[in-house]
């Protein structure tokens, strides 16, 4: 079939790569978090995103979903400059990305199924009711929780079915870029290998590209693609993990060499 | 900026019809054209989707379940398009999204019945924080180095001296619209100077405590709530409970012991100051000079006046905090619970102080306090 060009070129797919940040600096008063910050994330990659407590890694997250103001810098999410453009530009870039917050963030006066129906209501609301309601299910089926959990309010729910129900919120729109802070924090192993395995299906079915903040070594050796190390309020090494090996860096070393880390990678050849 | 959805209906070989897709079957373009297309009564045998140059779970989910509506068969995926057409596989319906809302002709009885029974549990609750704090209490009188002086004080400060300026204020303007509405009322006898009597006895007697009261309770009465159901919610309570520390003796004692001891002396001030209100309003308004008034003032008021103030001032102090400190200490859940139970404290906090107000009215007068 010949290429024709579409009369309203959307913009899917369009801006290569997804999350460009420059010269990204962030200061809390005299405390500088970011010094200088470069990362450049790739169209259909998992990207971890690791660093010691206090690094500023939900700080970078926050930064380039537009939720904080860096003091400098630019940073571009999906060809749109998200550091100096005003608000009604940003919504446009904003139903293109979903975000899972640590403890899910969900809404505690509305059931799972509204959950993920809200952004759905706000975005497109010429979308009818019944179909919305449709995808809300499926979305909720699609993140791996069982069909009762539609109903269920937030609060009686586990803290991994929260998550997934925070997924599936994450999803509603179809995005193209999923940020999840910390998605396997506080779940059991076996939940965690399931929710990695989720994440890994969905990015391939989907196509998704996915900026994962993580604490999990199994999750950075099962599904990430690459991993940014942050240290020196900056971003010291991006690659694989063998690549990021090779470059000594003392702790990257200790991080990856530490006897959680050996027995990670352990797991992950056999 | 966003795509579309456009389809053309054509007839197959097979002399079926086939629906032919085409554009952007994205979440953001398939509304209109899902609408248009649910209201079709023509039968597919066929869609074919090769020209859709775009698509999502959502746009995926319209066309397979468009198929298995028409009982029909989806050519010409494209790899992307078979791989999200299985993705959604799983779909789940379309049902509610919430439990059913009951009809009012049954919710109406059932949320009675529930408070009925709730009322009980309710009974029990408030039955069982009072032995605590008096066992909290006891604890206290046999260890004396267990009394938490800190919390106390602190609390103090936060009940009482912080309350002072908007309390101070309240009362304030309280005495001037006693003294001046009071005023032109009896004028008509032409018994101004009775003014003061008026300012005086009411301040003392009732205004003065019972203004302090319901701005305790909206004040701290609520504070008390929602500190203790946020602890509850986030479990520092559950935490102090397992390192030993009893939160009863920790949270609800001090508190208790703060607002009872500050409302006395946050009634008393109240009264004064209203009377200083009615002493302005009368040096402006009615030519009495004020130190005049205050003078007046220690001859007309009874000293039992000042007795009936400070014995309901307690009272009602004890009143705001073990409404406040029950209802923090009933949260569990949500952040919603905090609200509404700090809403309840603060509501059966003032009611309670306004029924025992007239309680108090009739004993005091029955022993002779006229």
């Amino acid at each position: 079939m010949p290429y024709v060009e579409p009369e309203a070129p959307h913009e899917r797919f369009c801006a290569d790569p997804p999350i460009v940040v420059k010269g990204l600096v962030n200061r809390f008063g005299d405390f500088a978090v970011h010094e200088n910050l470069d990362l450049e994330v790739r169209r259909g990659e998992i990207i971890g995103v690791v660093g010691g407590s206090g690094t500023g890694k939900s700080v970078l997250m926050r930064s380039i979903i537009g939720l904080q103001r860096p003091t400098a810098g630019d940073i571009d999410v999906l060809g749109r400059r998200i550091t100096d453009t005003d608000l009604d530009q940003r919504v446009g870039v904003r139903r293109r990305w979903g975000v899972l917050f640590q403890g899910g963030a969900l809404f505690s006066t509305l059931t799972v199924g509204e959950n993920v129906e809200v952004p759905l209501k706000e975005f497109y609301p010429d979308i009818s009711p019944k179909l919305r309601r449709e995808i809300a299910r499926y979305k909720v089926l699609l993140s791996g929780l069982p069909e009762e959990a539609v109903l269920k309010y937030p609060n009686e729910l586990s803290g991994g079915m929260k998550k997934r129900a925070g997924l599936a919120r994450a999803l509603s729109l179809d995005p193209e870029l999923l940020f999840l802070d910390e998605p396997t924090a506080g779940l059991d192993p076996i939940g965690a290998a399931a929710f990695d395995r989720q994440t890994r299906d969905l990015k391939e079915t989907l196509g998704l590209t996915v900026f994962l903040i993580t604490h999990d070594l199994d999750t950075l050796y099962e599904i990430c693609d690459r991993v940014a190390v942050l240290a020196d309020k900056r971003v010291i090494a991006v690659g694989t993990i063998p690549e990021l090996l090779e470059t000594k860096h003392p702790w990257i070393e200790e991080y990856f060499n530490g006897p959680r880390g050996r027995s990670a990678l352990a797991a992950q050849g056999s | 900026m966003f795509g579309s959805v456009t389809y053309s209906l054509e007839d197959t070989e097979a002399g079926g019809s086939r629906l032919v897709l085409s554009g952007q079957l994205l979440v953001s373009s398939v509304g209109p054209f899902e609408a248009e297309i649910d209201e079709q009564t023509h039968e597919f045998a066929e869609i074919d989707i090769s020209g859709v140059d775009e698509m999502d779970t959502t746009g995926a989910w319209v066309v397979s379940r468009l198929a298995s509506h028409h009982t029909c068969s989806i050519i010409g995926a494209s790899d992307t398009a078979k791989h999200l057409l299985a993705a959604v596989e799983v779909a789940g319906g379309d049902g509610e999204l919430c439990p059913p809302v009951v009809p009012v002709w049954e919710r109406v009885p059932l949320a009675l019945g529930e408070q009925v029974y709730a009322a009980r549990g309710g009974v029990l609750g408030v039955v069982s924080f009072l032995g605590a704090i008096l066992m909290g209490f006891g604890t206290m009188i046999m260890r004396p180095s267990k009394i938490p002086f800190r919390a106390v004080v602190r609390q103090m400060e936060m009940v009482g001296v912080s309350a002072l300026p908007i309390i101070g204020l309240m009362s304030f303007l309280i005495g001037i619209v006693i003294a001046q509405q009071g005023a032109v009322q009896l004028q008509q006898f032409g018994a101004e100077t009775l003014t003061v009597n008026l300012v005086g006895r009411i301040t003392l007697r009732e205004l003065g405590v019972l203004m302090t009261a319901i701005m305790v309770a909206g004040r701290s009465g609520s504070a008390f709530a929602a500190q203790i159901g946020t602890m509850k919610l986030t479990e520092e309570v559950d935490a102090m409970r397992t390192i030993g520390i009893s939160p009863i003796e920790q949270l609800v004692i001090p508190r208790i012991i703060a607002c009872t001891f500050m409302m006395i002396i946050l009634g008393f001030y109240s009264s004064v100051v209203g009377i200083i209100g009615g002493a302005v309003i009368g040096q402006f308004a009615l030519g009495i000079p004020f130190f005049t008034f205050l003078e007046r003032i220690q001859e007309v008021v009874p000293l039992h006046d000042v007795w009936v103030g400070l014995v309901k001032a307690p009272v009602f102090g004890l009143i705001v905090a073990l409404a406040g400190c029950y209802h923090g200490m009933q949260v569990k859940g949500n952040s919603e619970e905090v609200g509404i139970r700090t809403t309840m404290a603060v509501v059966s906090a003032i009611f309670a102080v306004i029924v025992l107000d007239a309680f108090f009215a009739v004993f005091f007068t029955e022993v002779g306090w006229g």
